[in-house]
């Protein structure tokens, strides 16, 4: 036995029984970008026993001044940023289970891994997620964690089924717009600052150190100097849908359509078919190179770039378009190379 | 008038008399926020009767998604 933890365990706190539950303890990680590498990066440090990282996307140049698992190699080889992550954390851990999966996980694909999961971790760009996560979190009783940040401000608030708030009471209606990495971009001490309130409340909740708990919504904006902590306890809703006398999980209905989103600060759009739809990447990739236009491939994706658009199709059938914030011209591009 | 938002000390216009002006003064008044005076959480539907009193203790938190 060597002593990696041993400046954690003395910390009284967490202690050799503490750190014993963090070992014993599953937790799910949404997201790896930036608040995603940070979280990993700390909880695979700490010694947590099994981490799952689900991500849609890849690494790229613009990621490097913040996602802090990522390196330049990452960034010309287009890894999945799931991949790179899993790749960067085993080094700094191999007692640590690490799973990853490349995917934009839907209601039924997150209900698959939530098996055994103690906490889940939000590390999205998106409330589509978040929405999604709030649901799942109260129909299987697993807290979560939001974190969320832009420009030099950053936001973080724990659930506890069955104890807090849920966000969906919390929010009037789910934002839509607003700031976004993209118009006002993002500095990584703000990441690292929810990061860390995340951090210390997933420890909190690992060791069982309920009475600890923040129960408090934290935001802070760190070149304004401004911070601030409001008690959300008596907005808990109880005719809330997501976590009411009546909860119906509104965000957990799958609707049988093509989903689009536009991505925080990549001046791209997501395309996922309605179905799961698994294809051949050589088929694909076959097809494309017979169009005008470069065709790249690994394990993972092709990459396809026709005149000043970039389109990055996975496994799974998703398709990222780049160079477009137009959902309507991305949808054009998807089906007129893959039909 | 001089209110305390999110823990710092600032003057703001006489034009703002209630919870709304202060929201549209910050250019929030479009955005998810919560919105705590003197230690309540205001309803929302109430942000733009609620009038601001100078010494107001103000917490404005907003809802972002980057991540
Ligand atoms: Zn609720």
């Amino acid at each position: 036995m060597n002593d990696r933890y041993s400046r954690q365990t003395l910390f009284s706190p967490i202690g050799e029984a503490g750190q014993k539950k963090i070992r014993d303890k599953h937790v799910l990680l949404l997201g790896a970008g930036a608040l995603g590498t940070g979280n990993a990066e700390a909880l695979v440090r700490a010694g947590v026993g099994r981490l799952t990282v689900i991500d849609r996307d890849y690494v790229e140049w613009s990621n490097l001044q913040r996602q802090q698992l990522y390196t330049e190699r990452d960034a010309k080889d287009r890894l999945p940023k799931a991949i790179a992550a899993k790749q960067r954390l085993m080094e700094v851990n191999s007692e640590v289970r690490v799973d990853a999966y490349v995917m934009d996980a839907n209601p039924v694909e997150m209900e698959r891994l939530l098996n055994g999961v103690d906490l889940m971790m939000d590390a999205t760009d998106n409330f589509d997620g978040r929405m999604m996560m709030n649901d799942l979190s109260q129909k299987y009783q697993i807290p979560w964690i939001y974190g969320a940040c832009v420009s030099s401000y950053g936001i973080s608030y724990t659930i506890l089924p069955g104890e807090t708030p849920c966000l969906n009471c919390l929010l009037d209606r789910v934002p839509i717009g607003g700031m976004t990495c993209d118009t006002a971009g993002i500095i990584s001490p703000a990441v690292q600052m929810v990061m860390a309130h995340q951090t210390v409340e997933a420890m909190k909740i690992l060791v069982e150190d309920w009475s600890a708990v923040r129960q408090k919504l934290v935001s802070f904006d760190l070149w304004q100097n401004q911070h601030t902590s409001i008690n959300v306890s008596k907005m808990k809703n109880d005719s809330c849908p997501s976590c009411g006398e009546n909860p119906v999980y509104p965000f957990l209905e799958y609707k049988q359509q093509m989903k689009t989103a536009v991505l925080c600060g990549r001046d791209s759009v997501q395309i996922r078919p309605p179905a799961n739809r698994e294809w051949s990447l050589e088929e694909v990739a076959k097809t494309l190179a017979k169009q005008e236009g470069h065709v790249e491939q690994n394990p993972y994706l092709v990459s396809f770039t026709t005149e000043n658009r970039r389109m990055v199709l996975f496994k799974d059938g998703r398709a990222l378009i780049h160079g477009t914030q137009d959902i309507t011209e991305a949808k054009t591009l998807y089906h007129r190379y893959l039909g | 008038m001089k209110l305390r938002i999110n823990g710092e000390w600032l003057t703001v216009p006489e034009t703002i008399h209630t919870v709304g002006d202060l929201l549209s003064h910050f250019q929030l008044d479009q955005r998810v926020v919560i919105v705590e005076q003197n230690e309540t959480i205001l309803e929302k539907e109430s942000r733009s009767e609620i009038k601001v009193q100078d010494g107001d203790i103000i917490e404005i938190v907003q809802f972002v998604g980057g991540g």
